[in-house]
Order: C-alpha cells, then sequence, then structure tokens
C-alpha cells in the first residue's frame, strides 16, 4: 500500500521502482520465461541442497567419533569457511566451465558448512548413559552410530537442514549471478541489464517464493516424519 | 552370583589429578539378593556399578560375574540410570524392546515379556505412547522394564529414583519390589536415601567418600513383603541410625548454639 502510494505520489520511474501491480503484472506476461528460469534455480537449488547433506552427515561423523578424524577435518572445514564463496565462483567458472556444476558446487560450498556443525552438536548431545547402555549391549561404533547417535542427532540435523535449504538458495543466485544462461539470478541480471526493473524485482519476489516454499517443505518432512523431533525442540 | 575382590579404581593420567575412586574394596552379592550401597557424594558407587557391568575396567583387583571374570561389558546386567534416557523417537513399547533389537534377539516371546513387564509397571495401554507424554515416573518405570526385559541375572540401578517425587519414590519403590518377587535376580541399587536403602534391601553397603572404602555391612531383618508401615519397625529404626552414624559420624556433632541475647 505505502509502496504503492509512494511511487504514485512521487511519481518515482518505473525504471527506479516499480508499484507492485506492475511488477506482477510483468511476471504475468512473462510467465512461461520465469517458470524456465524458476525450474533452473530450483534444481540447482536442490542439487547443492543433496550434496550437502550426503558430505555433512558423514563429515559431522567422523568429527565426532574420531578424534584423529577431528584434528584432520577440523582445520580444512574452517579454512573452507573463511575462503569467501562469492570471490571464489568466477575461479570455479573459469576451471568448470559455464554449465552447472559450478553452480551446484557454489551451493553446497555455502550450505553444508551449517549442517555439518549442527549434526557433529547432535551427535554428541547422545546422553553418556544412552551410550553406555549401548555399550552393555555390545553395540560397536558404527551401531552406535546408526541406532542411537543418529536418531539422537535428528531435531539437530533439522535445524541444519532449514538454515542449509536457505542458504542453498543464496548460494544457486551467487553462482548464476557469476555465469549462467538460465536461473533466476541470471533472470534479474538480464532484465536489470536492459532496464526491465519490474522483471528484475518479479524475479527477487519468485525467488523469495521459492525459499519459502523449500524451508515449509523441510519443516513439513520434519512434522510427518519426525514428530517427536519437534517436542524435543520444544 | 557377583565377587568383588580388592578392587582399587582410580581416575586420571596425570599424577596430580588423579582421583581414587575406590580402593581395595570386596564385597559379594549372592543369587537374588537385593543390595543397597549407600554413601556421601564420591563414594564411588556409580563406578562400581560401572566395573561391574563391565563399563569400565579397574585399576587393580578382578570381579567374578557366575565365576566369569568381567573383561568388558556383560549382557548379563541390566542397567537403570537416574534419568529415565529413553529413546526420544520410539515409542513406549520400543523402548522396553530395545535391548533386545540391539543384539537381534527380538522374538514372540520377547514382546510378551515386554507386555507383561508394562502390565506389571501398572503401564497397560500406554505402549504406542512416546517418552515425551509420561510423567517422570511413568518414563522411569518404562527405564525398568528396559532393564528387565531380557531377564538378566543382575539389576544394576544407579540412584534411579533420585529424580523422582518422594511420594512417587514410595511408589516406584513398591514397583520394583513385586518386578524381584515375580522374577528374583540380584539387584544393586545404589541411592542416596538412607529410608529408601533400609526399606528395600535385603543388606546395605555403607561407603566412606574420598577414596571410597566398605565402611560397614548392615543385614536388614525386616520381614517380605515389605510395606512403608515397617517406618515404625524397632528394625527399622536401628538399621537407619547405623546408617546414618556412619555416613555423619565421621563429622563433628552439629550443634545449633542458642542465639545470645543482644546486650542493650
Amino acid at each position: 500500500m505505502i509502496w504503492d502510494l509512494s511511487v504514485r505520489v512521487f511519481a518515482i520511474p518505473v525504471y527506479l521502482l516499480p508499484s507492485p501491480g506492475r511488477i506482477l503484472e510483468v511476471v504475468w506476461e512473462h510467465r512461461a520465461e520465469v517458470w524456465v528460469h524458476s525450474q533452473a534455480t530450483l534444481f540447482t537449488v536442490l542439487a547443492g541442497f543433496a550434496l550437502s547433506i550426503v558430505t555433512a552427515i558423514p563429515l559431522a561423523a567422523i568429527l565426532t567419533l574420531s578424534p584423529l578424524g577431528r584434528a584432520a577435518i577440523y582445520p580444512l572445514l574452517v579454512l573452507s569457511q573463511s575462503i569467501p564463496k562469492v570471490a571464489l565462483a568466477p575461479i570455479l567458472v573459469l576451471l568448470l566451465g559455464t554449465n552447472i556444476l559450478p553452480k551446484i558446487i557454489i551451493t553446497f560450498l555455502i550450505a553444508f558448512f551449517p549442517l555439518v556443525i549442527s549434526t557433529a552438536a547432535g551427535l554428541a548431545a547422545t546422553p553418556v548413559e544412552l551410550l553406555e547402555l549401548g555399550r552393555s549391549l555390545k553395540a560397536n561404533r558404527i551401531k552406535e552410530l546408526f541406532r542411537i547417535r543418529l536418531p539422537y542427532a535428528i531435531p539437530f540435523l533439522f535445524s541444519g537442514l532449514k538454515m542449509a535449504i536457505t542458504l542453498s538458495v543464496i548460494g544457486a543466485i551467487v553462482g548464476e549471478f557469476v555465469a549462467a544462461d538460465q536461473g533466476l539470478g541470471y533472470l534479474m541480471t538480464s532484465a536489470l541489464a536492459f532496464f526491465n526493473t519490474p522483471l528484475g524485482y518479479g524475479a527477487i519476489v519468485v525467488l523469495s517464493l521459492l525459499a519459502i516454499i523449500l524451508f515449509q517443505a523441510v519443516c513439513l518432512v520434519e512434522r510427518v516424519f519426525f514428530p517427536w523431533s519437534l517436542r524435543m525442540q520444544n | 552370583m557377583i565377587r568383588i575382590e580388592g578392587i582399587t579404581h582410580i581416575f586420571g593420567e596425570e599424577a596430580d589429578d588423579r582421583i581414587t575412586a575406590l580402593e581395595n574394596v570386596s564385597l559379594e552379592f549372592g543369587p537374588s539378593e537385593f543390595v543397597a550401597v549407600v554413601g556421601a557424594s564420591g563414594c564411588g558407587k556409580s563406578t562400581l556399578l560401572r566395573l561391574i557391568a563391565g563399563l569400565i575396567r579397574p585399576t587393580a583387583g578382578r570381579i567374578l560375574l557366575r565365576d566369569q571374570l568381567v573383561a568388558g561389558p556383560t549382557t548379563d546386567v541390566g542397567l537403570v540410570f537416574q534419568k529415565p534416557t529413553l529413546l526420544p523417537w520410539a515409542s513406549v513399547l520400543d523402548n522396553v524392546l530395545f535391548p533386545l533389537r540391539m543384539l537381534g534377539e527380538l522374538s514372540k516371546g520377547g514382546i510378551e515379556r515386554a507386555h507383561e513387564l508394562l502390565d506389571l509397571s501398572g503401564l497397560a495401554g500406554f505402549e504406542r505412547r512416546m517418552p515425551d507424554e509420561l510423567s517422570g515416573g511413568m518414563q522411569q518405570r518404562v527405564a525398568l522394564c528396559r532393564g528387565l526385559i531380557r531377564d538378566p541375572a543382575v539389576l544394576l540401578m544407579d540412584e534411579p529414583f533420585a529424580a523422582l517425587d518422594a511420594l512417587t519414590r514410595e511408589e516406584m519403590g513398591e514397583h520394583l519390589l513385586n518386578l524381584w518377587t515375580t522374577r528374583p535376580k540380584t539387584v544393586i541399587f545404589v541411592t542416596h536415601s538412607v529410608p529408601e536403602a533400609v526399606m528395600l534391601s535385603d543388606r546395605v553397603v555403607v561407603m566412606s567418600p574420598r577414596p571410597g572404602r566398605v565402611a560397614d555391612i548392615i543385614g536388614v531383618d525386616l520381614p517380605r513383603p515389605r510395606h512403608q508401615d515397617m517406618e515404625a519397625d524397632d528394625e527399622y529404626q536401628s538399621s537407619t541410625r547405623r546408617i546414618r552414624e556412619h555416613i555423619f559420624g565421621a563429622r563433628r556433632p552439629r550443634t545449633f548454639p542458642k542465639p545470645q541475647a543482644k546486650v542493650a
């Protein structure tokens, strides 16, 4: 309302700040294009997110269970986080070419870290008594990991997943800014380059919607499959 | 059933942060005997249980369980801790069945036994509930059923009722004695509560702290089945007094000086 009014009252040119109505109008006009780019971004986000999960959980297990592994991996992890990923993106494109691979890797690099940390925290939070019970039932470290520690870490894992899915969207956009011929990040930069400001704004709106839907999807998975996990957090 | 021979247990590697938890402790527990272990904090009671379960190895001495040397974690004991530590993702029934699943021993008979134990503990109808839906006392009863599901020869209990309120404690004691009478086994029950120790057990091992040593072993000659009215019994009174003397005797008698009148 205020946005719409101020645009009209102050007669702000549409290439600077389009009204919300105009943004929706333009997105609707370009709906086929927006749909294709959304799918491309969604694919990058999901691929990077999936890669984060399959990497983060084993890493967290090694961090928690093996002091040697911890000593070897922890400095590398911190190093990987201290490199600015946005700066890394052009180099990855240079190395891997302008295909989907560098985008997925950037997404992964941005998203996996909180997942490792929260999963490791969950694995370490298992009560000592439960581990003692496991040992008295002849559980080796693998069995202890899969039957006791990992299930115990589920609530922690989900708080990591919620961070990771949001970061995955950011990662995908960073990748698409640098080098891409499709995706919402590309749509935005190309629209703005041609002063199609409403479409640029539209891309942001669609992107935010995408992020919200993905976040809610993670919450839904937790609610449906691990209802006890939510209760444990309260 | 269990022979503890000259156990010494020292925590810590470095000379200056070494703590002697137990020093030259020798004890014997008979089959189907209910023994309470009491003592102030730091007398190595919990360490003793973990040694018997084979979860830790003694610095010196040895433990025999059914004439077998305890050299590692043994499945012949049931464990009950101060906190219920149930699996939050598993139902009441699945929590009780957890030891069988871990050992790959799940059978129809096992499931029947789980139901039987839950019935005896007043938890019939709660099989499908999740742990967080139960009260603290009910959770601890589930933990007790879990400890008994394999019908172990020995049940080790580490201050199992310490986190519960006084009324629930009394109730839990009755549940425990019921289960123990149905299927007798050696119970080693670590507690801070002198009345609880006397009310439940055949013998009370009193331990002195830092380093943990056996100060005395007191037989409780109260008839079974036990009930709370026995608190008025002479035997109950004298046992309780003797234990208290051991725990508090080493300290100087506490005196409460009269408040002095202010001189105007």
